[in-house]
């Protein structure tokens, strides 16, 4: 992200913690947000996120939940729509589906309905994605669903700096911020500031420059596409990877202004791809950037079918480093 | 014991087969352990240490025609259904001779052959599904029973209210067995439910219900009869709590934070299998040499299943997408 340049003061941390890190800072900033969820607190949270929370800001702001997806997230608009801050944690986004009525017909269009007298400032985490054979009722990629509803931002950190960042700044909103966070991510460890705090939820970032074709990603694909990029430059094919970190709005500038540049676009995404959120990046681009295209446009999503449980099958299925790559190639007739 | 309880049809090898069949669960579940440290078995593996006598219980009152709707915790009941035990194994290897092809894994044990619908993993998700089995026994007329077993974590999701309320007012011949472990994952029944008699909430709705020892094989087999009887006779629900307690963590990655080691000591000596064996032994209807006999006959039957799970054959990646609509070439079950 906007990173100063060289910045001395850093911390060896992981995703995980650098998410609790955010969630103990907004805990400690503004006493109306609580933290609510399945296991949240005695557990630790199922992906250990919480982890330790409970002791610090006890039962009534880490609130373990029954298991009642729709009950608590409906609770958490209710709290929100009454001046509280909540931040509701959903396991995965597999049982947010329990949630979802609640997500569209309550969090989503209350504003709306009723003449913009109610605003509902709640934020939604969840893990999703797939990658640690859990098979079909626990792996799926659904947050471009949820870029198709109006009325909420739809946020995927996929660096430590977002993951750290995006939760303080989604909770300034005055509407639904949902923060999806990919599951094999949590475990990734790097550097971070000291001092990082809140960054922007509105732009997407340009993770390597490159002039040769964009490569449109975000979430846990984002590494991989940046593992393809590296192993295309070695072919002297320069990629330029963005992030799009938040997928509802879109940042359509900085995606045209780097596609009229390299005039190839390849875009990586772990939803299936009939319908999917890669649809509507590549839709969009023929739209604004039609006339400045040398190629037609390439997609790498998962395909098309529930998740299995076999390691070589589930890989299969998902977007990876070969397919990237070929994909690349394909858009710059080197196929 | 309470051996008496709905005074059973007690026969000495009807007992031994009770054992027989708990130990067999124990032991392929604690082999399932063993595979999982060495990565055979992968993805989440929760294990019934401590609740075998539920599933033994309930499921060998079912006929064959009688149906099943389980959980993620779910081996057991495979096992007791009648699956054979090398498909199990080979599914939780993800090879393609497991009985769901491999593409289900331990959440997913599926067997068209013994009416056994899965392995569900969304909690609360096979109540319905469960409800809708009865609902074409009701409409087709038939004498079938449908078992659906869930977790007391279920009881506060909304398909649970759901589906009694649908059960009951449409009379519908399913048996609901709530599995009550006292925990889910980490949440204390106490800490997760206003009223804690779940059976009473079934009450609510109408719908006849009886709560039982779960970890006492000869009761809950008594309270199934009464029951599966029930439903087989009225074409009416029937829910059956089985207080029982999970001994291991809730899946291979729980540090069990939430609960101290005493507690879960305090429950060891109350376990199913021990219980029941310490109870043939004093009333000497087991022979030490009987013991060890069933013992190795199942060790074997375990060797060979894990020996079949290795030599099984992965699924070739060009058949990715396949199963994904009815497939011509595939039988699909029904
Ligand atoms: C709808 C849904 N929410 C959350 C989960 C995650 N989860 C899996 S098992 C479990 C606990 C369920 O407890 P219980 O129903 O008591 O069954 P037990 O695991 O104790 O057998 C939870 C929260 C899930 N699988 N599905």
């Amino acid at each position: 992200m906007q990173q100063a340049a060289a910045r001395t003061d850093t911390v060896e941390t992981t995703y995980r913690e650098a998410v609790r890190a955010a969630l103990r800072d907004a805990l400690g900033r503004d006493n109306r947000v609580f933290l609510m969820g399945e296991d949240v607190g005695r557990y630790g949270g199922c992906y250990a996120v919480s982890h330790g929370l409970l002791a610090e800001f006890g039962p009534e702001r880490i609130r373990d939940t029954p298991l009642s997806e729709s009950g608590f997230t409906g609770a958490g608009i209710g709290a929100a729509m009454a001046g509280m801050r909540p931040i509701v944690e959903l396991m995965t986004v597999n049982f947010s589906l329990l949630a979802l009525d609640q997500i569209l017909n309550n969090a989503a269009t209350i504003r709306h309905m009723s003449g913009n007298q109610f605003g509902v400032p709640l934020v939604i985490r969840m893990a999703t994605g797939a990658g640690r054979q859990l098979a079909a009722q626990h792996s799926h990629s659904l947050e471009g669903w949820y870029a198709h509803i109006p009325g909420i931002k739809v946020l995927t950190p996929a660096t430590l700096e977002d993951a750290r960042g995006m939760l303080w700044t989604a909770l300034q909103e005055p509407d639904p911020v949902l923060i999806f966070e990919n599951v094999m991510l949590y475990n990734m460890s790097g550097n971070l500031a000291c001092d990082a705090g809140a960054v922007d939820i509105d732009k997407a970032a340009v993770r390597r420059k490159g002039r040769d074709i964009s490569l449109i990603t975000y979430g846990g694909s984002l590494w991989k596409t940046l593992e393809a990029a590296s192993v295309l430059a070695t072919e002297g094919i320069e990629a330029e990877v963005i992030d799009l970190r938040s997928l509802r709005p879109l940042d359509d500038a900085t995606i045209m202004t780097s596609v009229t540049r390299t005039r190839r676009a390849v875009i990586v995404d772990e939803g299936w791809r009939s319908g999917s959120l890669a649809a509507e990046i590549g839709m969009r681009i023929v739209e604004q950037a039609f006339w400045s295209l040398d190629a037609p446009i390439g997609r790498v999503c998962s395909e098309e079918v529930p998740i299995p449980y076999p390691r070589h099958l589930e890989m299969a299925a998902l977007p990876q480093l070969p397919k990237i790559v070929a994909a690349a190639k394909t858009a710059l007739g080197q196929a | 014991m309470t051996l008496t309880a709905g005074k059973p049809h007690l026969s000495r090898e009807h007992m031994l087969d009770l054992l027989r069949q708990m130990i067999r669960i124990r032991r392929f579940e604690n082999k399932c352990a063993e595979l999982y440290t060495q990565e055979k078995i992968r993805g989440f593996l929760h294990l019934y240490d401590g609740e075998e006598a539920v599933a033994v219980g309930v499921i060998t009152v079912l006929e064959k025609r009688d149906r099943v709707v389980a959980t993620y915790r779910e081996h057991g009941h495979a096992l007791v259904r009648g699956v054979p035990m090398k498909a199990v194994m080979a599914e939780m290897y993800g090879k393609q001779e497991g009985c769901s092809r491999g593409r289900g894994g331990s959440m997913h044990l599926f067997n068209a052959a013994t009416n056994f619908y899965g392995g569900n993993a969304i909690v609360g998700g096979g109540l319905p599904v469960a409800t809708g089995l009865a609902l074409a026994s009701r409409m087709q007329g038939d004498d079938i029973v449908t078992a659906c077993f869930f977790g007391e974590g279920a009881v506060a999701e909304g398909e649970f209210h759901e589906s009694l309320n649908l059960a009951a007012l449409w009379q519908l011949p399913v048996l609901f067995v709530c599995e009550n472990n006292s925990y889910a994952m980490g949440t204390a029944l106490a800490l997760s439910e206003s009223e804690t008699d779940i059976q009473h909430k079934a009450a609510c709705y109408r719908v006849a219900s009886e709560a039982v020892d779960g970890m006492d094989v000869v009761a809950v087999e008594a309270a199934a009869r009464r029951a599966i009887q029930a439903v087989r006779d009225s074409r009416k629900p029937y829910f059956l709590e089985c207080r029982t307690y999970r001994l291991r963590p809730h899946s291979m990655f729980d540090p069990q934070l939430y609960r101290d080691k005493a507690e879960v000591e305090s429950w060891r000596p109350r376990e199913p299998i021990a219980r029941f064996q310490g109870w043939l032994e004093t009333n000497r209807m087991i022979h030490p040499d009987e013991l060890s006999r069933m013992v190795s006959e199942i060790d074997a039957e375990i060797a060979e299943a894990v020996n079949f799970a290795e030599t099984a054959s992965w699924e070739p990646v060009e058949q990715l997408c396949r199963f994904v609509h009815a497939d011509s070439t595939v039988p699909t079950g029904q």
